[in-house]
């Protein structure tokens, strides 16, 4: 979009509001219960959706008979995903769907649906699927893709000048997203177009996803999502689910309410692709990094895609990661397999990445003789980061913590690590805001963004606020509309750079625009009232768009992890996480903090506890549940040191991916640290802490 | 409980703690496999009904609600898609992740767990009965205070798993908290926040985690 010339604007370097803290201003309803999320939709006359998965890993699907199901009292449409013969190509995909009155009548008409099918040969684990004799994932494709290759330098040629060349093998497992609402929406079509509720991070992607495919048109599809819980990269566009629930509502003719289960969740919505990382790392005696092979495979389920350069859901990743290396060679292959499709999760690509490079990293400083710390500042590009390391290591205290790796004596052994991050962000220019300020002095803020838990709804309030020299509370923030002006899904730590200088933008000229009609000089603060009453009868509206100069891209951080490893029974103890980030311009304090607590705590997921679990017998997935897929709880949580790193002068950069991606890395380095030895693979369980100290076999149920 | 013997303070007839299944304070309990299925058999016995749908009356904060529920709808269900309480929320209905926590007795109790018929003429709280007028209680103003809450969608669980914890112990330590929450799971990460934020509705000292928001130069 070309953008209109306008004055340069800047951020105030005096605030009352911006970086300081406020309050969610939706706390309230939330803590009352009172706030509609996508899965409390009652609209009037509403039935409950279901969906029929498949129960075999890959199967031809011959017939499915609906009948049954629609003699179930209560039932008011069945639906197939595809007429026809078909094939399912894992344990999950969607054959069917019912709407019906009760949630018990969906359930018994599920079970009354006959499919008729032929099982197919299948495989689930990465290393089957890599086969000659494997059974095809897609009957015309092989399961292991073309192989996507860099190099630079000369690599072979450049091992041979190094002082010091480390070789590691490391493993990333599959993780699932578990937002705590699951995937799903309520849908209503009527006569007069589609309107669907949706748990999603990005309306604009399901409003247009859900017009191509039921042929409408997309100014007669609305997307609402006034509340959502958390969906951390999976959800955007509206997911079969979604296309289910329209197709049932047409077909019922009433509001049909579909939300996943728990267990579908585990299947079907998305998820983390796994890697598999054989590593190469020389150094000179000093520490100079100069050649680096990566060989990578890892499977993102069904798809064989993997070309996403680590900004979507692939396989690959950014590599080598952060640091600069001269002589580099890169191999990326995706490994198909009859598993549900992954998607974006988080820093895509980037913990994985993280975890193998900073491993060899740490390898690298043992074999050097070289603090960690200080062979990773030698290496980093980035001077932010390096002003991180410092400051982070003194606070954290790691010159007098640091040991040589197993020296803590003891059958609880203690140690100590650290890992960077790297991330993009930055606002898209896209952007659109509305603001109008009643004759009455009230303001209301109107943007098609969604606020996902990071606190979005709180951020207008508060840029708002702070141009009309008003309060937060005094704002109210409409978003989640498809019907508002067209704002960023939420997704690559870009909401807040792309709503805060939009809204800034906007309100700026609002006031403008207020002071000429009213004839005032200053309409803020306490002359705000007055002003506006000079407005007469109609509302002043002002439209916006994104304004350049107040946001950039590109943000690191650096953390530390003490943890406590008991040789014994292997487990894993973390006692501390210290991070500095670069925060860039802080919007609103509080909710920074949360955004990197947060990200911090599914870092010690993915490190320590989380990992989807298929059976390459059945082709199932052994855990979909919150029983034995674990995630952190209250009483695994370290004490935390957090340094937000200010740096207004770049403006708004994000902060929600950054936090997560460094987290793994620290701990793995700090158990590495505590028992010198590698566990090479995530997440660290008690029994690869065993294994790798020798007292048990290693396991061989994911790697075979 | 209406069971005379459960007000005995430590004690728990087999039959009210069959009642109780669910509640998460007998969780780890042991018992002999074959006394409970006696015990389920001679309560079983005691009526017939179902599987339509059947009269329930629910007592929810405070109020009466009438149902016409088959027997099977647990009390989850009950509030969030036979009346218009949708405050406590679906998670995992299954017992694991304490999004649908709400006080039976001033009990936390995942709702998912119990059925609705189970629970007629007890006292059952959820998240929208705790503000009265409007007022946020004290532990939902240090929900607030402390930013205990991201997308919010565990919240109303870990609200009135505090709250309960609080009702029966008004100093509570850290290992308190953790194990008076120990059901609840949040993806967002407000784990420090809820502590902060339980020590703060109790009035005890907050060890606030340590931030610092530093100018770089």
């Amino acid at each position: 979009m070309p953008d209109t010339p306008a004055p340069k604007l800047s951020w105030p370097a005096e605030t009352k509001y911006i970086s300081h803290s406020t309050h969610r201003i939706d706390a309230p309803p939330k803590l009352k219960g009172e706030a509609r999320y996508a899965s409390d939709i009652q609209a009037e006359g509403w039935l409950y959706g279901m969906i029929l998965r498949s129960k075999w890993p890959a199967a031809k699907i011959t017939a499915v008979n609906l009948e049954p199901a629609l003699k179930i009292p209560g039932i008011k449409a069945a639906i197939l995903v595809k007429e026809g013969e078909r094939v399912v190509h894992f344990y999950g995909e969607e054959i069917a769907a019912v709407a019906g009155a009760t949630k018990s009548a969906c359930l018994d008409a599920l079970k009354a649906i006959e499919v008729t099918a032929e099982p197919l040969g299948f495989a689930v684990r990465e290393n089957d699927a890599k086969k000659d004799d494997s059974p095809h994932v897609w009957a015309d494709a092989p399961n292991v893709g073309t192989p996507k290759s860099t190099e630079k330098g000369q690599v072979d040629q450049a091992f041979g000048e190094c002082d010091a060349v480390v070789e590691g093998f490391f493993t990333t497992q599959v993780a699932i997203h578990h937002p705590m609402e699951t995937h799903g929406n309520s849908a209503s079509w009527t006569d007069d177009g589609l309107t669907c509720w949706a748990s999603t991070q990005g309306i604009t992607s399901v409003r247009d996803g859900l017009a191509g495919p039921l042929k409408l048109d997309h100014s007669k599809v609305r997307v609402i999502t006034d509340y959502m819980g958390g969906g951390f990269g999976a959800k955007f566009g509206p997911g079969p689910h979604g296309l289910l629930a329209a197709r049932l509502s047409r077909e019922a003719k009433a509001p049909v309410r579909l939300m996943l289960t728990r267990f579908d969740q585990a299947l079907a919505v998305g998820n983390r692709p796994s890697s598999f990382q054989k590593i190469k790392l020389g150094a000179k005696s000093d520490g100079t990094l100069h050649a680096y092979d990566l060989d990578n495979y890892g499977t993102s389920g069904l798809g064989t895609g993997g070309t996403s350069a680590g900004g979507g859901s692939g396989i690959d990743f950014p590599a080598p990661y952060i640091y600069r290396i001269p002589n580099t060679r890169v191999k990326h292959t995706s490994v198909a397999t009859n598993a549900g499709p992954s998607s974006a999760f988080r820093a895509p690509g980037n913990p994985t990445a993280s975890f193998g490079m900073e491993s060899i990293m740490d390898e690298l400083a043992v074999k050097l003789g070289m603090d960690p710390v200080e062979l990773r500042i030698k290496n980093d590009p980035s001077e932010i980061r390096q002003k991180e390391y410092k400051l982070g290591a003194e606070r954290f205290g790691w010159k007098d913590k640091y040991k040589k790796p197993g020296s803590s004596p003891g059958v609880v052994k203690t140690g100590i690590g650290c890992a960077g991050s790297t991330w993009g962000g930055g606002g898209s220019n896209k952007t659109q805001a509305e603001v109008q300020i009643n004759p009455d002095g009230s303001v209301e803020v109107r943007m098609g963004v969604q606020d996902v838990g990071t606190g979005t709804r709180t951020v207008l309030a508060v840029i708002a606020a702070e141009v009309f020299g008003l309060t937060p509370e005094q704002i109210t923030v409409r978003v989640g509309d498809t019907h508002f002006p067209p704002g960023p899904g939420s997704g690559g730590s870009t909401t807040c750079a792309s709503v805060s200088p939009t809204l800034f933008a906007t309100c700026t000229d609002a006031l403008a625009q207020l002071q000429t009609q009213a004839g005032v000089t200053d309409a803020k603060g306490d002359n705000w009232t007055a002003a506006c009453k000079k407005l007469g009868v109609n509302p002043l509206v002002v439209q916006g768009k994104f304004a350049q100069g107040l946001s950039s891209r590109g943000t690191g951080g650096v953390q530390f992890a003490e943890v406590e490893v008991d040789t014994e029974t292997g487990l894993v103890t973390v006692k501390k996480i210290a991070g500095v980030h670069d925060c860039g311009l802080i919007v609103n304090k509080i909710t920074t903090e949360s955004q990197i607590y947060g990200g911090m705590i599914m870092g010690m997921g993915y490190a320590l506890y989380e990992e989807r679990v298929m059976d390459w017998q059945s082709g199932v997935v052994l855990n979909p549940n919150f029983e034995t897929y674990k995630l952190t709880g209250l009483s695994d949580i370290p004490e935390f040191d957090l340094v937000l790193l200010n740096m207004p002068e770049r403006g708004v950069i994000g902060i929600g991916e950054p936090a997560i991606i460094p987290t793994a890395s620290a701990i793995a380095n700090a158990v590495a640290n505590a028992i010198g030895a590698r566990v090479n693979s995530l997440p660290i369980t008690p029994a690869k802490v065993l294994a790798a100290l020798g007292k048990v076999p290693p396991s061989t149920a994911t790697a075979s | 409980m209406n069971d005379p013997d459960s007000k005995k303070a430590g004690f728990f007839s087999r039959r009210s703690f069959l009642k109780s299944i669910g509640t998460t304070a007998v969780a780890g309990a042991a018992v002999q496999a074959q006394a409970v299925a006696d015990e389920l058999e001679k309560v079983n016995a005691e009526k017939t009904i179902g599987p339509g749908a059947v009269p329930v009356t629910l007592t929810v904060n405070g109020k009466q609600l009438k149902l016409q529920l088959e027997p099977r709808v647990t009390l989850l269900d009950a509030l969030r898609n036979y009346s218009s309480l949708t405050g406590s929320k679906e998670g995992c209905d299954r017992g694991t992740c304490g999004a649908c926590t709400v006080m039976i007795n001033d009990v936390p109790v995942y709702s998912c767990m119990k059925l609705a018929i189970e629970v007629q003429g007890q006292e059952i709280t959820t998240i929208e009965g705790l503000a009265q007028d409007g007022k946020l209680t004290a532990v939902q103003q240090a929900f607030m205070d402390r930013d205990a809450l991201m997308c919010g969608y565990c919240t109303p669980g870990f609200v009135m798993s505090v709250t309960a914890l609080l009702k029966k112990n008004f100093r509570p330590t850290a290992d308190d908290v953790r194990h008076a929450c120990v059901g609840n799971i949040c993806r967002c990460g407000t784990y420090p926040r809820i502590m902060e934020a339980a020590f703060q509705a109790a009035g005890v000292p907050v060890p606030t985690s340590k931030t610092e928001v530093i100018r770089y130069a």
